[in-house]
């Protein structure tokens, strides 16, 4: 039987290879990870991360990132924790440890993740996202799910210049694209 | 656009948002019909300070209260779904406040 793993197509595989650096800002899609979502009391959820070794950030729109693992606040009782794909047995290790009443799902293929990096990045994002991404209002660290153009997604500040994007598979080239129309204004 | 402070995220865009209606209308335990339409259809529709739910869809998800102008569109305070609604006095002091 053929292995679906080696089938699989990356959403952004044909676009982002045929994406132009620029000075402005780059666009890179990012490998495929593990994504869990978790939905728990705050309680439960402090109790899973002890057990799984990943603190999970207490204060609302804050990611914590530990190695190559990082957990992002999105709700009051919501988390996305995202891994390196080969981490997926972690999600079994939330699964077990779940000590109350808690909805562990695994999301890795829902989504597709890409990265929009550069001094122009927040100027670029600014073309389809209503959010105030000021450093003093969207610091580092912070990450939300909110609007790019007409498609959710999940913002998330790694660095000064630095986001990722977290998007639904479906939605992808359409973000992708939306990222290179406002990347242009930067090429002259 | 409206600047929308969900009670969980702060200030947010009012695009992430979804409007549900009039807020702290509860179900009756028991009812004869006109007070079930009543509960079903009927709402205040004020012109002025209107105290409505509404849903931070693309952000948290979580449902809460909003206290709106409806002809300024001001959003007087926002609160959590669950709180108590606020007495006119408290109504009155946020809106000489966000005058």
């Amino acid at each position: 039987m053929a292995d679906p793993a080696a089938a699989r197509v990356h959403p952004l595989a044909v676009l982002g290879a045929g994406s132009m650096p620029g000075a402005g800002a780059t666009l890179r899609a990012l490998p495929p990870a593990c994504r869990i979502s978790l939905r728990a009391d705050p309680q439960v959820a402090a109790a899973i991360a002890a057990a799984i070794g990943l603190p999970l950030p207490e204060a609302m729109c804050r990611a914590n990132v530990l190695g190559a693992r990082a957990a992002l606040r999105l709700g009051p009782d919501e988390w996305l924790l995202i891994g390196p794909e080969a981490a997926g047995e972690s999600l079994a290790r939330v699964a077990m440890a779940v000590p109350g009443p808690a909805s562990v799902v695994d999301v890795s293929h829902r989504s597709t993740a890409l990265e929009i990096a550069g001094p122009r990045a927040v100027a670029v994002l600014g073309a389809f996202c209503a959010l105030d991404l000021d450093a003093a209002a969207f610091p580092v660290g912070m990450c939300t799910r909110t609007l790019l153009g007409k498609a959710e997604i999940v913002l998330w500040r790694s660095a000064a210049e630095c986001f990722r994007i977290e998007v639904w598979r479906s939605f992808a080239p359409y973000v992708w694209n939306c990222l290179e129309e406002g990347r242009l204004e930067f090429f002259i | 656009m409206l600047l929308i402070p969900c009670p969980h995220c702060g200030a947010r865009p009012e695009n992430e948002f979804r409007n549900a209606g009039e807020a702290h209308i509860a179900r009756p335990a028991e009812a004869d019909d006109a007070a079930w339409a009543d509960y079903l259809y009927m709402r205040t529709n004020p012109k002025g300070v209107f105290i409505e739910r509404w849903r931070h869809i693309h952000g948290c998800g979580r449902f809460f209260n909003c206290v709106r102008h409806t002809v300024t569109d001001r959003i007087i305070a926002t609160y959590k779904a669950g709180d108590p609604r606020p007495s006119l006095d408290v109504l009155r002091a946020w809106s000489e406040h966000a005058r």
